[in-house]
């Protein structure tokens, strides 16, 4: 096995690669890091046409490795009894195929890798839902996990009040397409579609999707036959996700995005506080966005964070155009109020 | 197999509360009884107040006491009751954040439908440090559960199933409630005490779909496993979690009970369910590997 | 097999020509698209595997008719059909012509797109995204391969088609 890859340098960017010609893209556009995953259900983003085969991974490392970047392999997902041997045999790979870490969520996976493949670096994915210094903790010690990423629950006060009381790196998301519900603990697609979110990697799996546009130019979205939205023919649409879905309540008859509008979250504004909090990692979110998401938003990203680590104030391209909705939010990270 | 009453999901009433637990200490015939506030760390100081004349209550009934943790503990005043519950000795603690593992150590406990508990490396694992009973989260397919049980069966870990009650399918940092109500979850005046069985959503077509609770969504429907009931035991599961709701539970209890016991049919039972959760409908998808909302009739494929 | 569309209000001058000549002048042109990306791209099939025998409609809305695609690696298929009314079919992907080929050419993002409402899509989204995945996948740009199919024709025609849709 070769040396360990060098993690050392703040303000690493970590960078979605759906396929190998958008790793290619993200290491073109300066990523530190990219991460990817399998074909098959160990990855949370485990879409059709999408993903990686060993030999597309293999190729894949090499590229990266051969330009300084280094590659993240997501088994993120929670292992069903039975079928556990799906997992062990991606971990089993990455190892061979010198991957420079794997991001798990599952306790049973991180110990499976900690005591068969010990070389391996472990970071918590965001599915473990690990959002205070005990609980992270607790994987650190048992698992020798590295690296932590933070649900997007968390202001940047709570991040650095964390960062003290926790002996591993963090990493937190800056942009991209914003969850609602605490990941890894959430079975909302797996209630209106039969596949689970935790278990097979799908949110809003394509599959169970339908538009319908009606006479008038409007927009109906649909999962697994029921309404999620409505958009009018000028409004902006979202992914078709459950927590960013229309609802009536009772005293909401007209209806109304119960959890949270179609936004996405951009946090160019906050790279310098979150780089003062102790956040070692940004991470942008996109795995199944195309090769032009990733360019564009890869570069904007490089040249922010390197401007902040000069001390300069980023010029921060609109990126706004590639989000849901075609609106961004802060989410949590500004202020307590978004709870 | 034994039944179990799961802990409370809602922010009921300390009466109402107070009368609940009196009546099933005297009426339901479950074995366990899970207590606190496992949702919404704002509720828990109301129910603390409260939980030691319950346990008293309970046990002097005959009831084992269980004490639930916080599904999400991300806040001071969250990690300190987590903390703190994991402290104590004279009863068992089900632990539903890995916070509470790291506070427990290696003593006994059991762990929670929010621990993530899918498969059979997990719960050995748990096994291991501690663990002595596994509650499974509730989207795990009848084949997986199999599995995981008999796995558990092996270590000598007790295996429970929500066999009745709305799914719990989410848990978020934000309060829902108080977003309905144009409020932030620090200034929610406990709106969600006005739905003691969580507040409906319906789709743009007005189809009922999910319940608000807090930062919890649930599902709309109920689940119901009586058909499924008599073939659990088999599959290694020793303890069926039936979940609190604004109906009459020590009806509810009463029929499985029978159902368990085989003094009545399943399609008795269900008859006799219906009648106590008017209004409300019924779902078995999740244990038959299908969209958890469905109910799937299993006369023909009970083996 | 599933959708059969409403018709769409499309450019005056298609109504007033007969579409039926156009169309057949352009199926031997296509086939020899098709054919091309088939045989230089072959990972691209593996990637819509479940989706090869599946019909997808392209509408471009300046366009007098559409164009029906089956990405079958043994025999593609790619044709200009009648708009009006569009043959059944499993997925239709449905955008003006400019965005259309900035999307094969990598260089704008369908999501984005799809939330702006500019791209409409319908049928089978599962098709549709594994298509779209399996483009994307598609080292260097599909529509300059096909312009190099046609030598400095093709190449002045792209770079037309490119400058109009410059900002």
């Amino acid at each position: 096995m070769n040396a360990p890859a060098d993690f050392s340098q703040a303000g690493e960017l970590v960078c979605p690669a759906g396929t190998p010609a958008a790793l290619r893209t993200a290491v073109d556009a300066g990523a530190d890091t990219v991460y990817c995953g399998f074909q098959d259900a160990t990855n949370a983003r485990n879409f059709p046409g999408l993903n990686f085969t060993l030999p597309e991974l293999e190729a894949s490392v090499a590229y990266a490795h051969a330009r300084g970047a280094k590659v993240l392999l997501a088994l993120n997902t929670y292992p069903p009894a039975g079928k556990f041997d799906l997992w062990r045999a991606a971990a089993a790979n990455a190892a061979r195929l010198q991957v420079d870490a794997c991001i798990v969520a599952d306790m049973g996976v991180a110990r499976h890798i900690a005591t068969e493949h010990p070389g391996l670096r472990l970071h918590l994915s965001v599915q473990a839902a690990a959002s205070s210094p005990e609980a992270i903790r607790y994987y650190c010690q048992h698992f020798g996990v590295k690296r932590v990423v933070l649900p997007r629950i968390l202001t940047i006060p709570e991040i650095r009040a964390i960062k003290q009381e926790i002996p591993c790196e963090i990493e937190t998301f800056i942009f991209g397409n914003h969850g609602l519900m605490v990941e890894g603990r959430c079975s909302l697609t797996s209630w209106l579609t039969g596949e689970s979110t935790n278990m097979d990697g799908v949110c809003s799996p394509a599959g169970k999707v339908t538009y319908e546009e009606d006479a008038n130019g409007g927009l109906r979205s649909c999962l697994g036959g029921f309404t999620i939205d409505r958009f009018a023919p000028d409004e902006t649409a979202g992914y078709p996700t459950i927590c960013k879905g229309r609802y009536a309540a009772p005293h909401r008859p007209e209806g109304y995005y119960a959890f949270e509008e179609p936004v996405s979250l951009n946090l160019a504004r906050l790279l310098p506080d979150l780089m003062g909090a102790g956040v070692h990692a940004f991470k942008i979110e996109g795995r199944q966005r195309s090769k032009s998401y990733v360019r564009k938003v890869v570069g904007a990203f490089r040249a922010a964070v390197d401007a902040v680590r000069a001390g300069a104030t980023p010029d921060l391209a609109d990126l706004v155009a590639l989000t849901e909705g075609q609106k961004e939010t802060q989410g949590a990270f500004q202020t307590k109020k978004w709870r | 197999m034994e039944l179990t009453l799961g802990p409370l999901a809602y922010h009921w009433t300390p009466e109402r509360r107070a009368d609940f637990y009196a009546r099933i200490a005297d009426e339901a015939p479950v074995s366990t009884v899970y207590l606190g506030e496992v949702i919404c760390s704002k509720r828990a100081p109301f129910f603390e107040r409260e939980i030691p004349r319950m346990i008293e209550r309970l046990t002097r009934a005959g009831k084992r006491v269980v004490l639930s943790s916080l599904a999400e503990v991300m806040l001071k005043r969250e990690r300190q009751a987590t903390d703190g519950l994991m402290e104590i000795e004279e009863h068992e603690v089900e632990i539903n954040n890995a916070a509470g593992l790291l506070a427990r150590g290696g003593r006994a406990h059991r762990v929670g439908p929010f621990l993530n508990a899918y498969n059979e490396a997990t719960i050995d694992w748990m096994a291991g440090q501690g663990a002595t009973h596994v509650c499974l989260p509730a989207e795990m397919p009848r084949d997986a559960v199999a599995v995981a049980a008999q796995a558990a069966a092996t270590l000598g870990v007790g295996v429970e199933v929500q066999v009745f009650g709305r799914a719990p399918l989410a848990v978020s940092a934000r309060c829902y409630h108080a977003r309905a109500h144009g409020r932030t979850k620090d200034n929610c005046k406990f709106i969600c005490e006005d739905d003691p069985d969580g507040m409906p959503l319906s789709t743009g077509d007005g189809q009922p779909i999910l319940r608000v609770n807090g930062i919890q969504t649930q599902s709309e429907s109920y689940i119901e496993l009586l058909q499924e009931l008599s073939g659990m035991g088999a599959l290694g599961i020793t303890h069926a979690r039936l979940m609190p709701q604004d109906v009459d539970m020590v009806a509810v209890a009463h029929v499985f009970d029978e159902v368990l016991g085989g003094r009545i049919d399943p399609d008795e039972g269900r008859a006799r369910l219906s009648a106590i959760c008017t209004g409300t409908s019924f779902s078995n998808g999740f244990w038959h590997g299908e969209a958890g909302y469905r109910h799937i009739s299993r006369r023909a494929d009970a083996a | 097999m599933t959708d059969i569309s409403a018709p769409r209000p499309r450019a005056a001058f298609s109504a007033l020509l007969p579409t039926a000549p156009l169309r057949a002048l352009l199926q031997p042109v296509l086939q020899r698209v098709v054919r091309r990306i088939a045989a230089r791209h072959p990972g691209m099939f593996a990637r819509i595997a479940p989706y090869q025998q599946a019909d997808f409609l392209i509408v471009a809305s300046e366009l007098p008719f559409a164009l029906h695609l089956r990405p079958d690696p043994q025999a593609p298929l790619f044709r200009a059909v009648p708009r009006d009314p569009l043959p059944a079919h499993d997925a239709r992907i449905e955008g003006p012509f400019m965005l259309l080929l900035s999307l094969v050419d990598g260089e704008t993002d369908g999501d984005a797109a799809f939330f702006s409402r500019d791209l409409v899509i319908s049928g089978n989204t599962e098709a549709v995204v594994s298509l779209r995945n399996a483009l994307d996948d598609v080292e260097g740009s599909i529509a300059q391969d096909t312009a190099d199919l046609f030598g400095p024709p093709g190449r002045m025609l792209l770079d037309a088609l490119r400058q109009r849709s410059a900002p």
